[in-house]
């Protein structure tokens, strides 16, 4: 399988704290990967070193098979690496609709005529269509995070990047959500998810990666990650914190 | 069922003020008809304040560049309308529009410089140039140095040969820049552009990540209105017929009023500068006699206002009943079909 992102010996420390620690790592095309790990241990920020938020101390980051440490956050969009936001950063001023069409105008570069279109299926993709007009502020804290995935999608990313989305959701919104999320991956994106709801995890990913104090602990199978006793150590201490 | 849907970027509201606003500037391309020579000189000073305001509003209200440095792109429009007409033969009005394109040149590489500021720092900066453009045209000695110069009589007629038609033209020059440059505002807010600069005053992190460069829509933003402030310097000159560095990069003039008439009328609105324009007119008219307290009410009605109404007049009206006159947002309608 070809691999789409890969980071090779990715090394950030903020002060004495290490987000990335010799990180290596890697997504196949249209491949699910779960993220887990305690909180603090730098999952965030491996997005915000992905996406060039944040700039790695040491290591290289390789995505379709080129280093993408010279592009800036833009280019990498423009590329097509899009994140969801853990805490969501929607245009407050703008709605709903306006939101996803400086996605897919900006990040996909869609002429006006095909992002509004691209931006109406996805709204009513992800259930947002009936709140297209209303303006990002006024949203719920859940709606705001499934704007963030629509806006997410709205850029038409190759590889999407989601920060812990289905956090507060209800045991059927949340089937909805992993069924959306199967539907993006039938589409041939690939996908990084970062979740404490380890069971909406394990339904979706195909492989799991364990992270804690920036390095990674384990890798593979879900099931197998999940079973492993070095991890179901680390798990019992996310339930005790989610 | 298959529903369908539109995206509208207008209302009722909207193709009123557009129609009211063609109404208007009809009627006022009529002016030297109907007005007199003073009112014709009003109405010059309105727009000229009209247009900067406006120009000043897309870049703080809208790009958050608080510049109290504008009065350097007029002044130099102002001083390369002279020198352009004096020593290179040209026809004034060719000359600034040329020197439009001048101003936006040379904006660059100011730009490369100020644009490593921020907020209150970008501020002192763009003043600090702006002084450093008004010390370096007083040291050219054939535009009169310190003291300044007046437009050469052969330069004034070659505008047209007499006094009223002269005067006439300008004002139509001023009138159409100003309809050109409310224009201009409005169409790249409602673009693809003006929304990522919306996008960017709302959250910098999220319109990034969205593929939005942040440096390009804001440099975008601040050589257009470099330029086209370059041109109405060069408008604001003619009128005058004589410059002096002190008259062409004056902050008061061309940065102070400007910001009290955004602030007043509603900054990041695109109402506001109209309001404002109208509000400080009325106040200029009824109090300018009154000397330098003038001054001090202008400071009061600037305060009242941030205090009562932090988003200005405008602001204020347009959220209490829910109004846009030129709206900038994009709706999803719902077409019913079968
Ligand atoms: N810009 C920053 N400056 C300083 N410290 C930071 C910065 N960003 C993150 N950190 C610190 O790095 C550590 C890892 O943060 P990060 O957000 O990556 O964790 P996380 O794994 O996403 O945790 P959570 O599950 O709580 O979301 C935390 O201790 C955080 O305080
Ligand atoms: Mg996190």
């Amino acid at each position: 399988m070809k691999k789409i992102l890969e980071t090779k010996n990715l090394c950030k420390s903020f002060g004495a704290i290490k987000v990335a620690d010799e990180l290596n790592f890697h997504v196949a095309e249209n491949e699910a990967l779960g993220i887990i790990g305690p909180n603090g241990a730098g999952k965030t920020s491996l997005f915000n070193l992905i996406t060039g938020t944040i700039k790695q101390d040491k290591g290289n980051i390789f995505y379709q098979g080129e280093s993408i440490d010279h592009l800036n956050v833009p280019n990498r969009c423009h590329q097509g690496i899009s994140r969801s936001f853990q805490i969501p950063q929607p245009f407050g001023g703008l709605s709903v609709f306006e939101n996803t069409f400086v996605a897919a105008s900006h990040g996909a570069g869609l002429s006006t005529a095909i992002a509004n279109k691209t931006c109406i299926q996805i709204l009513e993709q992800t259930g947002l269509l009936s709140k297209a007009n209303q303006i990002a502020n006024t949203l719920t804290l859940l709606e705001r995070k499934r704007l963030e995935l629509a806006r997410a999608l709205c850029a038409k990313p190759k590889i999407l990047l989601l920060d812990e989305i289905a956090g507060g959701l209800t045991e059927s919104e949340c089937q909805l959500l992993i069924q959306t999320i199967f539907a993006i991956k039938d589409t041939g994106i690939s996908i990084i998810w970062i979740e404490h709801i380890v069971h909406a995890l394990m339904s979706v990913v195909d492989r799991l990666t364990v992270i804690n104090f920036g390095a990674k602990i384990a890798d593979g199978p879900p099931k197998e990650i999940m079973n492993s006793k070095d991890v179901k150590e680390i798990y019992i201490g996310i339930e005790a914190d989610a | 069922m298959n529903k369908e849907y539109e995206i509208l970027q207008s209302s009722k509201v909207s193709r009123a003020s557009g129609f009211i606003a063609i109404f208007l500037i009809i009627f006022l391309f009529f002016a030297p008809w109907w007005a007199g020579r003073a009112d014709i000189r009003l109405l010059s000073e309105i727009f000229l304040y009209l247009s900067l305001a406006s120009l000043w509003n897309l870049l703080a209200g809208y790009c958050g560049l608080v510049s109290v440095g504008q009065q350097a792109f007029v002044g130099l429009g102002g001083y390369l309308l002279f020198a352009l007409t004096i020593f290179s033969g040209f026809n004034p009005f060719a000359a600034i529009l040329v020197s439009g394109i001048l101003g936006a040149l040379i904006s660059l590489p100011v730009a490369f410089l100020i644009f490593r500021l921020r907020g209150a720092y970008f501020a002192i900066g763009t003043w600090v140039v702006a002084e450093v453009f008004r010390l370096s045209f007083a040291q050219i000695q054939s535009l009169g140095g310190g003291s300044g110069s007046s437009l050469p009589v052969g330069i004034v007629k070659s505008i047209a040969s007499s006094k009223a038609m002269r005067e006439s033209l300008t004002y139509w020059m001023i009138l159409g820049l100003t309809v050109f440059i409310l224009l201009s505002v409005y169409l790249i807010l409602r673009s693809r552009r003006g929304i990522a600069l919306i996008a960017i005053r709302d959250n910098e992190l999220a319109s990034q990540s969205l593929g939005i460069n942040i440096l390009r829509s804001k440099l975008f933003v601040y050589v257009v209105t470099a330029g086209l402030t370059t041109i109405l310097g060069g408008l604001i000159f003619l009128q005058k017929l004589r410059i002096s560095p002190d008259a062409a990069f004056n902050v008061n003039d061309w940065t102070a009023f400007v910001i009290f008439i955004v602030v007043i009328g509603g900054i990041g609105t695109i109402e506001g500068p109209i309001i404002g324009v109208l509000v400080f007119f009325i106040l200029r008219e009824t109090l300018a006699d009154l000397g330098s307290i003038y001054l001090i009410m202008l400071g009061f009605v600037a305060i009242f206002v941030m205090i009562r109404a932090p988003k200005g007049i405008w602001g204020f009206v347009s959220s209490k009943y829910n109004i846009e006159l030129f709206p900038l947002s994009r709706k999803l309608k719902e077409i019913k079909g079968e």
